[in-house]
């Protein structure tokens, strides 16, 4: 049999791969490495990213998705071999040492070309005078209370500044019932205690942990919140085991009715949820120091994003992170994240149909997102080393203004 | 055959069995060579894998590793936790094996006792250290147990106190590492002769004399050869001790290998965490090459 080609048939061949090829050519593939694709309801970040490469005729998005450390340790290697994908998904804490290796764009002028709203964002990370990244969704970290305990414990009054606290926290303690006021973890396996359960103490008073862009652990604010949390252990109300406790633990802990009080992530409302459905729970801002009125500074972790200074597109790569901070695709992402908006005008629905959301949302709206570890050189380790001082501190061996010194001379180290 | 025939087919002899060894000789080079070189290469740099274009260091890392007391601390810590762990490992697997070795113990008990003691063996680092850390804490089933028989007062906190947190990762490692010297040392026992302890028994020795005199003597060369291996595993076990303890309270569990993960992966000082590496590879060294001469002179 043989097979002839016919003219015709050459043609439309010829004219379909010219066609193919030339869009082939036109579109830009930008790679966006992030932890967040599994966290997310399945195919649900795809769907944002089909949404964006329709509006964007040309640019088509790759999703790089891992588990949160894998994401951290790939994006540690590409910055360093010059191979970091366009568009990388980041955490705070990991921004300077990214930073310091140039591995990050300034998105200043990209805003400035592009006459982008700055002020429509609530927060934007910069080093250096850099603006490197901008928090996409925050999961903030409230009060909960057991409000069965706390009945129980007759406390009728949630409280509102650090002594009614440790007043609530001994009235629901009951060690012989392993039963008690609150839950510090400082496990060194995951030193994010100390960001979340102790300097959140401070951030919410208003208070800072540096001075002029240097740690100023011996400064009133920090010793006071050592000095706090050393009476709270006094008085034995933390829940035993502090210094390996994790996290996890944590909640779990709270979530068998066996504290009374715990700082967590709003993330873990579900969670808790799923675990105890009868668990009876309100949450509560952060307590404050004594006649504090000031607006309370909110400790959160955040899902950030930034664009890589190697990236050969550049261009489309802002317009990608311009729709994810947009305030209906922001609005869209954080309600499937249970998380709070990066963008200031974007309102999450969760907030109207869940009272607990609307309530951590209204303590949202009244305070500002604080985190100083956010932007701060290795920033684990740093935790690490006020860990292990506070650890110290809990048993005995030395004073909170020696704790507050100690961890001073080891952070001006990695300064 | 000519002179250069003769050569050539000299050659090639000499070639061949290079050839044969040529595909694992390039795995074991990709897989282990390269990697080590690499490593022991970042600890002479600054900045390594971070920068492009790392500077060279000298010994700085090194310095810097050995005048650092937390590093002093954490060798301590392993060798205490290293020689504590091969001794009882030898010590229980010595007593199992001889209690399953011996004919006095009903045998249905006997495999019930093999099942039971080797179970250790068959949990994974994750499940040991989650079995542990639930058992052991404030309000775990030993202090419960503890307190009802009166041996403690108050709740001990094992692994987050300074005090105890060392001796309870030993003990949880301990626990998991037996089974290895006990079926070793089993396998050892089924191969003494039943002559020698019938010469014994006409000689009129005791039980201890016959395992003093018979026993260890026989099973030397195994005790020899597992306690090497155990010793050079447990100075790197990581998984147990960074999920019970994460390494502390304060620095109280900090071993090498946690140590050199700290380094690494909280500090980013991926040089001087390749320098302690290099530092575990040449202690881990000079016990293989003990192992091998042993092993050659046996």
């Amino acid at each position: 049999m043989t097979f002839r080609i016919q003219p015709a048939m050459l043609k439309i061949a010829a004219a379909a791969w010219l066609l193919g090829a030339t869009s082939a050519m036109a579109d830009t593939t930008l790679e966006f490495t992030q932890w967040w694709e599994p966290e997310l309801p399945a195919g649900s970040l795809r769907a944002i990213m089909n949404d964006f490469e329709a509006a964007n005729p040309g640019i088509k998005v790759t999703l790089v998705s891992g588990p949160y450390a894998t994401t951290r340790d790939q994006i540690s290697v590409g910055a360093a071999t010059g191979t970091l994908s366009d568009v990388v998904g980041l955490d705070g804490a990991w921004v300077n040492n990214l930073n310091a290796q140039n591995a990050l764009a300034d998105m200043n002028p990209m805003m400035d070309a592009s006459g982008f709203d700055k002020t429509q964002v609530a927060d934007i990370i910069k080093v250096d005078g850099k603006a490197v990244m901008f928090p996409v969704a925050s999961f903030v970290y409230p009060v909960f209370v057991n409000m069965d305990l706390a009945a129980q414990a007759g406390v009728t009054k949630l409280p509102s500044t650090r002594a009614e606290f440790l007043e609530a926290a001994k009235k629901m303690t009951h060690a012989d019932k392993n039963q008690y006021g609150w839950v510090l973890p400082l496990s060194l396996q995951t030193p994010s205690g100390v960001q979340n359960d102790l300097m959140s103490w401070v951030w919410a008073s208003g208070q800072s942990m540096m001075a002029d862009g240097k740690p100023a652990l011996e400064g009133k604010p920090v010793v006071d919140m050592l000095t706090f949390v050393k009476s709270l252990n006094d008085a034995g109300v933390i829940s035993p085991g502090i210094a390996t406790k994790t996290e996890q633990e944590k909640v779990e802990e709270f979530v068998n009715d066996r504290v009374g009080m715990m700082i967590d992530s709003l993330a873990h409302v579900n969670l808790i949820r799923k675990r105890n459905p009868k668990l009876n729970f309100d949450l509560i801002p952060v307590p404050v120091v004594e006649n504090y009125n000031g607006k309370r500074g909110l400790p959160y972790a955040s899902w950030g994003i930034g664009i890589s200074a190697a990236s050969k597109h550049q261009e489309e790569a802002w317009k990608l992170v311009q729709y994810l901070m947009s305030e209906k695709v922001n609005a869209k992402l954080v309600s499937l994240a249970n998380a709070f908006p990066g963008n200031v005008n974007a309102k999450p629905d969760f907030v109207t149909s869940d009272k607990a959301f609307g309530k951590a949302f209204e303590i949202f709206k009244t305070g500002y997102l604080a985190n100083e570890f956010t932007g701060l050189p290795v920033a684990e380790d740093l935790m690490t080393q006020f860990d292990v001082e506070a650890q110290k501190m809990l048993a005995g061996e030395q004073s909170p203004e020696q704790a507050a010194a100690n961890a001073q001379k080891g952070w001006m180290a990695k300064f | 055959m000519t002179r250069q025939k003769r050569s050539h087919h000299r050659l090639k002899r000499a070639v061949a069995p290079y050839l044969y060894l040529s595909p694992s000789l390039l795995i074991i080079g990709l897989l282990m060579l390269l990697p080590m070189v690499t490593v022991i290469a970042y600890s002479f740099q600054n900045s390594a894998v971070l920068r492009r274009d790392p500077s060279f260091a000298g010994l700085k890392h090194y310095q810097a590793i050995f005048v650092d007391p937390v590093f002093w601390a954490s060798l301590w810590h392993t060798l205490y936790f290293t020689c504590m762990s091969v001794v009882f490992h030898m010590t229980i697997g010595m007593v199992f094996a001889l209690m399953l070795n011996s004919d006095r113990i009903n045998p249905t008990l006997r495999n019930i006792l093999r099942v039971l003691y080797i179970l250790p063996w068959l949990f994974t680092a994750v499940i040991i250290a989650v079995i542990w850390r639930l058992l052991l804490e404030p309000n775990g089933v030993v202090n419960s147990v503890l307190m009802q028989m009166g041996i403690i007062g108050s709740k001990v906190e094992w692994f987050s106190s300074p005090e105890t947190a060392l001796h309870a990762v030993t003990f949880a490692n301990i626990w998991a590492g037996y089974p290895l010297f006990m079926v070793s040392l089993l396998a050892g026992l089924q191969g003494i002769p039943k002559d020698f302890y019938e010469a014994a028994d006409i000689d009129g020795a005791k039980a201890y004399q016959k395992l003093i005199f018979i026993t260890i003597p026989q099973l030397m060369p195994i005790i020899i050869s597992i306690s090497l291996l155990d010793f050079i595993w447990t100075m790197q076990v990581f998984p147990l001790i960074w999920i019970t303890t994460g390494g502390g309270p304060i620095y109280s569990t900090e071993v090498l290998s946690t140590y050199t993960y700290k380094l690494a992966f909280s500090s980013y000082n991926l040089s001087q965490a390749s320098a302690s590496a290099v530092v575990i590879l040449l202690i881990s060294l000079g016990l293989t090459l003990f192992y091998i001469r042993y092993q050659k002179a046996r």
